[in-house]
């Protein structure tokens, strides 16, 4: 339990100011960005300065067995960041400096708390290039990024923050501090640490310092949207694209719900009565993307595409992404609560995986608009409901499951990124089986004896105590 | 649940908590505390329906901590109209704790049509006692002693003689195009006459009479902005009667941001909507808006001003009233001045009316980041849309050591037109 003189302990280490004890800040750290979970409110909110000072904390924690939640932004979609129960709540964001870009190795050194953004900003002043590109890059921390292994946009050609995270320094559950990996491309001393560390929800320790990967930043780009009167059609071109050896850096789909939703919503001109749009964007050295770009555009017209528009200016180009910029604004506003899973398919799976969301949607009479990462198989099924109707909660539980269901049917996975935290947990088994989940609890419980770190979260309740 | 916070019951459940309001929130910025943030803010007024929080003053001053720039507003996915849930806390507080001494004074002079105008004027002639003359590079005071303003402040001159003793009622033309109502608001009529100056100038080139209704006053924002939601009914209530003596009009203009949004949308917000207030909030244009979109201003041979011009949003103009464009218009039509966009123009100055009074140090760590921005530019002069914006930049401006003017953006534009008067009398002179 937490007693005064605990509070004095954290205090000692961070500064009083950095302790946060009132009722009204303890309900600010109580949720995240996750829908349909309940908050919990924590004991206590920390907010450590330095690598050091986590270190501190978490011996505190240790001592008291007080469960540690790390936090970033909290702008997760799995309940990742909201507390369980006995809990201090660890925010990160006072570190946030951006220590080194590194030109001749192509590497930046941050610390966790630095915002998504103002990473692509820095490097890219210098001519460089951290794909990862969340929705929610203008808030997010990276620490909280590489936590989540977070996707984005350009995945299909870029892969996500996983394959950018070339080193860590993580303060262990028991309070020591490690470095592993490094600027090299060729490391093979010992266990892939950070990639382990990468997606793992904060249940095995705190990220505190991350050397990133970073790319020479693509010379140019173009940006198509082809409109379909058949789901098929649309899919066949997803395909083929990619066979014919294009990799846009972004390839995006729009479902009829969705459609209709954003031109609503936003009078862009799209067509109301088309069944699928697809947003595509092709980068790199300019007589590529010349050839890419005409490719696309061939591949897109022989596959039944009604209309294909290649924007020529930035203007032009910001108006194909306005329509799949305003897509989550546009569902989120036809009802108070917004469930937006992200259950992910292999691409060729992509029309079924649609089509099994839409009679979802009508077996239980929900509004379900369904865009996403097509390119890369990660579909964004947005649940409209009212977290206050109780009755169509439960629906949208059951068509959550279902979803499920048929992503793992299609040979796909629970979520593509926006991780299981608490949100997922319940149905970790099904998709790795008992023993694939007891593997990873062996893991967690031989980092984290006391089980302290995230609790619940990610591996469920079960314990190896 | 309150019956206030009924209101606003929807729009409360329309967050989704994303926490996209990070990104922009001022105050966020400057605390890094979940509680300061949109989300945090409705997180509270949700847990204070439910019964989980009471109104605490801790809670209190969390709704205190809000400027009202609509920053997160516009940057919500979901469109939530987060101003005006924290808004209606503040009116449930008001009501249940009453207004805080200070302010009970504040806002039951500004509604007495007699005694603040009475204070505001004894205060032009005793302002040397109080205040002595600021020393750094921008005009104005700073408090000789502490009288609940801090002595580093620069507080600008009272004006001698107000706007509306200065002009008749009515400012005739010949053969008018268009006739207009003035709304002058408070800096304009006690701070900044020379705002309403150029307004009135600028309108009487372009061929519109002018009326300024003598019997208008403030438009209530302080006071409601605070949750004191019956002096701000009170006080929109007279302005309206007395606009419709003016009805004739074909338009009402204003040149500050937060009396000009008061009129076009908060009105009908506080009073309730009626045909007539429709007709009243329909007619309302910001000057640069009117002069841009209803008449097309005269640029004909206009006189040339020779200054590097940056621009400041006021939040109340740019996600208010809708009005950016417009400014950055009337400012590209005149010659010789060199435009330089700043930084983000449209983050808040962190003036936010009184908020400043009580939040000094918090609204000047916000306006720093203003100071930076135009410092960038490198520009002498800084146009904008707001005399309290100009007030509170005015400050951060004589603390960095800084003496770019701040002007309103039809200041230019009147001296532009004094210009092309001189060049046409130099040549029918020459001519002649």
């Amino acid at each position: 339990m937490i007693n005064n003189s605990t509070i004095n302990r954290f205090k000692k280490v961070v500064g009083d100011e950095y302790v946060l004890t009132s009722k009204e800040e303890l309900l600010s750290y109580s949720y995240d960005s996750t829908a349909g979970v309940d908050s919990v409110v924590p004991k206590l909110v920390v907010k450590p300065g330095s690598t050091e000072e986590v270190a501190e904390v978490i011996k505190i924690a240790n001592e008291e067995e007080i469960n540690v939640i790390p936090r970033g932004a909290g702008s997760n979609l799995c309940g990742g960041t909201i507390p369980v129960e006995n809990s201090v709540v660890v925010v990160l964001t006072r570190l946030n400096k951006i220590l080194e870009i590194d030109e001749e190795n192509l590497t930046a050194t941050v610390e966790a708390g630095v915002i998504t953004v103002d990473v692509h900003d820095a490097v890219e002043e210098k001519g460089l290039f951290y794909p990862p590109d969340p929705g929610s890059m203008s808030v997010s921390t990276i620490g909280g990024n590489i936590a989540e292994c977070a996707g984005g946009l350009r995945g299909l050609k870029y892969g996500v923050t996983k394959d950018y995270v070339m080193g860590l320094e993580i303060v262990l559950p028991t309070g020591e501090i490690i470095e592993v990996g490094g600027k090299t491309v060729k490391n093979v001393t010992g266990y892939d640490l950070p990639k382990l560390y990468t997606g793992s929800e904060g249940t095995l320790g705190i990220i505190t310092k991350a050397i990133l990967k970073l790319i020479p930043k693509p010379e140019t780009h173009k940006s198509m949207m082809a409109i379909f009167d058949e789901l098929d059609g649309a899919a066949e071109t997803i395909s083929s694209i990619i066979s014919n050896k294009v990799v846009p850096v972004t390839l995006e789909i729009m479902d009829r719900v969705t459609i209709k939703t954003v031109e609503d919503f936003a009078n862009i001109g799209l067509p109301t009565d088309a069944e699928a749009v697809l947003l595509i964007e092709v980068d790199g050295i300019e007589e590529v993307v010349e050839r890419d770009a005409k490719k696309v555009i061939k591949i897109c017209e022989e596959h039944g595409a009604r209309q294909v528009k290649l924007a020529k200016t930035d203007e032009e180009r910001d108006d194909v992404w306005a329509a799949r910029r305003s897509a989550l604004s546009a569902l989120a506003r036809m009802k108070p609560t917004t469930i937006l899973e992200d259950a992910t398919v292999p691409r060729s799976n992509i029309p079924d995986m649609i089509r099994g969301v839409n009679e979802i949607a009508k077996k239980y009479g929900l509004q379900i608009g369904t865009f996403g990462h097509a390119g890369d198989g990660n579909l964004h099924p947005t649940i409209l409901t009212d977290e206050r109707d109780k009755e169509e909660m439960e629906k949208v539980h059951k068509a959550v499951e279902e979803i499920f269901d048929i992503a793992l049917d299609l040979d796909g996975t629970l979520s593509g990124e926006h991780g299981i935290g608490i949100a997922k947990a319940g149905f970790m088994a099904q998709e790795l089986g008992e023993d694939g989940l007891q593997a990873l609890r062996n893991i967690k419980y031989s980092l984290d004896p006391k089980g302290l770190l995230n609790p619940h979260k990610l591996i469920g309740d079960g314990s190896n105590e | 649940m309150s019956k206030i916070l009924k209101e606003v019951e929807e729009e409360v459940a329309k967050c989704m908590k994303c926490g996209l309001c990070r990104a922009v929130c001022p105050i966020f910025s400057e605390l890094d505390n979940e509680a300061t943030v949109a989300r945090g803010k409705v997180n509270l007024i949700e847990n204070v329906n439910s019964g989980e929080l009471g109104l605490t003053d801790k809670y209190e001053k969390l709704m205190e901590l809000c400027l009202m720039c609509k920053a997160c507003v516009a940057n919500c996915p979901c469109g939530v109209e987060v101003d005006k849930i924290v808004l209606k806390a503040r009116e449930e507080l008001a009501q249940d704790k009453g207004l805080s001494m200070i302010k009970k004074g504040i806002f039951s002079v500004l509604q007495n049509k007699f005694v603040f105008p009475l204070g505001m004027k004894l205060g032009s002639i005793f302002q040397g006692l109080a205040f002595s003359k600021n020393d750094g590079p921008q005009p104005g005071n700073n408090p000789r002693v502490s009288v609940g303003l801090d002595r580093r402040r620069v507080i600008p001159d009272l004006a001698e003689k107000t706007f509306k003793e200065e002009f008749p009622e009515v400012v005739k033309v010949d053969n008018p195009k268009a006739r207009v109502a003035y709304y002058t608001g408070c800096t304009v009529n006690y701070i900044y006459p020379e705002f309403g100056e150029s307004v009135v100038n600028v309108l009487v080139e372009n061929g519109i009479e002018v009326v300024i209704p003598q019997g208008q006053q403030c438009c209530g924002t302080p006071v409601r902005i605070y949750g004191d939601t019956k002096t701000a009914k009170k006080l929109a209530q007279t302005n309206v009667e007395e606009f419709a003596k003016h009805n004739d009009v074909d338009a009402i203009i204003t040149s500050c941001s937060s009396c000009g949004l008061a009129l076009k949308e908060e009105f009908e917000e506080v009073l309730g909507t009626s045909p007539e207030l429709k007709e009243f909030s329909d007619k309302v244009y910001d000057i640069a808006e009117y002069l841009v979109d209803v008449i097309d201003f005269d640029r004909e041979g206009l006189g040339a001003v020779r200054r590097k011009v940056t621009y400041h949003d006021p939040c109340h103009l740019v996600r208010g009233m809708g009005v950016s464009e417009q400014p950055r218009e009337i400012l590209e039509a005149i010659p010789g001045v060199y435009f330089e966009e700043m930084d983000r123009p449209d983050r808040c100055c962190g003036s936010a009316g009184s908020f400043n009074l009580k939040y000094y140090d918090l609204s000047m760590d916000i306006n720093k980041h203003k100071i930076e921005d135009i410092k960038q530019t490198g520009a002498d002069t800084l146009a904008t849309g707001c005399g309290a914006c100009k007030m509170h930049i005015s400050d951060g401006l004589n603390q960095a050591g800084m003496d770019q003017e701040i002007v309103h953006t039809v200041q230019l534009l009147d001296e532009a037109y004094q210009k092309r008067k001189v060049n046409r009398e130099k040549k029918s002179k020459r001519a002649g």
